[in-house]
């Protein structure tokens, strides 16, 4: 695809941005070499610092600007928690506070010219996909024992219907990593690919208004896009929290 | 938290596919597909969630929490001590409308009492002029009736002088009681 | 233009697995309308549930994400 592009005048690498390099020289990629991903998962952790800590230093009454965007943070993931999981939910809200937080920034900081997305790849997503499912699967058989596997028998169905209803629980709750860390890595790298392919045009002179007018509109979508992809991956965390807590739906 | 099962995990993943965790993604195709870069991401990305874990559940949660309910309390006590403050508003406002309705009672006394008084003194003031119009009136029926018996013993005395010369007209005697009597009786009838 | 047919294979079925995101798209429509229709009929009620209405979206789109999938597969793993 990459490589193909290069006939015809237009030299275009979509995918280019994605690489992983190491951030000091050298190709060989061990995993403790401080990559780019290092680097862009460290500004992340400097913005969590900046805006949780540094921003609330002053603990004042009446907010300061960064105070209350950091308590706008707080605040609309701790309802978010409670809504969808309940009180007793409340108990991991640091867990996805973490999650949100760091998809977030990982998200806008992806949006700056010349960065590198973390949560563009599969490796990160999924990763978190999986602590997500293996925990959420994990503490369903924990607090409930045998009784989670109703999540999968649906008493409000026909008799008929729930064995085959079953499998398709089955079957979509083991799909869920999947669809949860493909949908945040897709909608990231998606965007950020097509960003790049309307850029490579705009070196024709006769598109390249179109091409840029494309790409601005294109961020503010992906500005869109970043933020309510950590919204979704969040809100299903949520969701996934509620199975194992209350199977009996 | 999990570095070894997720490492496991991408290992599983390649072999699933049925890709070559090194040739992959090196000269072609997607980056988020070349394997042998996953273990360092995940590497960094465990760093990465723990470090933000530790720093949200020590330092800054707690911290915005702590700072919501301390403005929650301030809310709620001022709003406590604006109720206060209304509540004095109310009894003020309840005192002065009591002193109004005192003082309006009060003028309503001394109108009554204003009015009492000049009810006395017109009344005394009306029986006056009543007992003197009363006089006055005595007075002038008294007259009347003194002037009206004068006309009377004139008309009588003419009608007897009239009656004596009409019968000594008619060449008849006539007797001065008889005409008395008859002329007292055509008075009276 | 170089390659094997295998190859050419791949890059065809890759392009017809993307026709799956237009239906993730058509369900996603689908749900953002319904709410829609319905938060104008009971706005006060609408608040409460925007959380379920992106559960919805996540889940139309998570068939369309499949299709994306198995494009890449197509592409790059094939």
């Amino acid at each position: 695809m990459a490589e193909d592009a290069a006939e015809g005048g237009l030299n275009i690498h979509p995918m280019d941005q994605f690489v992983v390099k190491p951030l000091f020289g050298g190709t060989e990629v061990n995993w403790y070499t401080p990559t780019n991903v290092t680097l862009w998962m460290a500004l992340a952790v400097l913005c969590v610092v900046l805006l949780l800590v540094v921003g609330t230093r002053g603990r004042a009454i009446v907010p300061s600007r960064i105070q209350s965007v950091a308590e706008l943070a707080y605040g609309f993931v701790y309802k978010m928690v409670e809504d969808v999981t309940g009180k007793d939910g409340l108990k991991y809200f640091p867990y996805i506070m973490t999650l949100f937080i760091f998809i977030v920034f990982s998200n806008f900081l992806g949006l700056l010219p010349m960065a590198f997305t973390t949560t563009s790849h599969i490796a990160v997503t999924g990763v978190m996909a999986m602590a997500v499912f293996l925990f959420v699967t994990i503490l369903g058989f924990v607090k409930n024992g045998a009784g989670f596997l109703s999540v999968f028998w649906i008493s409000a169905a026909p008799l008929v219907l729930r064995p085959i209803l079953a499998l398709i629980e089955v079957i979509s709750y083991f799909v869920r990593p999947v669809s949860h860390s493909i949908r945040l890595a897709g909608n990231m790298m998606a965007g950020h690919a097509v960003i790049k392919v309307f850029a490579g045009f705009a070196v024709v002179a006769l598109i390249s208004p179109v091409s840029i007018a494309a790409i601005s509109a294109i961020y503010a979508l992906e500005v869109l896009v970043s933020f309510i992809q950590a919204y979704v991956f969040a809100i299903l965390t949520c969701v996934y929290l509620r199975d194992a807590l209350h199977p009996h739906h | 938290m999990a570095t070894e099962e997720t490492d496991t995990n991408g290992d599983g993943l390649a072999d699933a596919l049925g890709v070559d965790s090194h040739s992959a993604g090196e000269a072609v195709g997607m980056p988020q597909l070349d394997f042998s870069s996953f273990p360092n991401q995940i590497f960094w990305l465990v760093i990465t969630l723990v470090v933000i874990y530790l720093i949200l559940n020590r330092i800054a949660l707690p911290r915005i929490a702590s700072v919501l309910a301390d403005r929650a309390g301030a809310i709620s006590n001022d709003i406590a001590a604006a109720e206060d403050l209304r509540n004095k508003a109310v009894e003020a406002e309840a005192a002065y409308d009591k002193a109004l309705v005192d003082a309006r009672a009060e003028a309503q006394k001394i109108i009554a009492d204003a009015k009492a008084d000049i009810q006395k003194d017109l009344d005394v003031a009306t029986s006056h002029a009543e007992a003197e119009i009363a006089a006055k009136t005595a007075e002038s029926e008294s007259r009347i009736a003194e002037i009206r018996d004068g006309a009377i013993d004139s008309v009588r005395e003419v009608a007897n002088d009239v009656a004596k010369e009409i019968v000594s007209v008619l060449g008849q005697k006539a007797d001065a009681n008889t005409i008395k009597a008859a002329v007292e009786q055509r008075i009276k009838s | 233009m170089t390659g094997d047919i295998v190859q050419m294979g791949a890059y065809i079925g890759a392009g017809l697995a993307c026709t799956g995101m237009g239906g993730a798209a058509v369900g996603v429509g689908h749900v953002v309308g319904n709410f829609i229709a319905g938060a104008l009929r009971n706005p006060s009620a609408a608040g409460s549930q925007t959380a379920t209405m992106f559960i919805g979206i996540a889940f139309a789109e998570a068939l369309g994400i499949f299709s994306f999938l198995v494009a890449l597969l197509l592409m790059f793993a094939v």
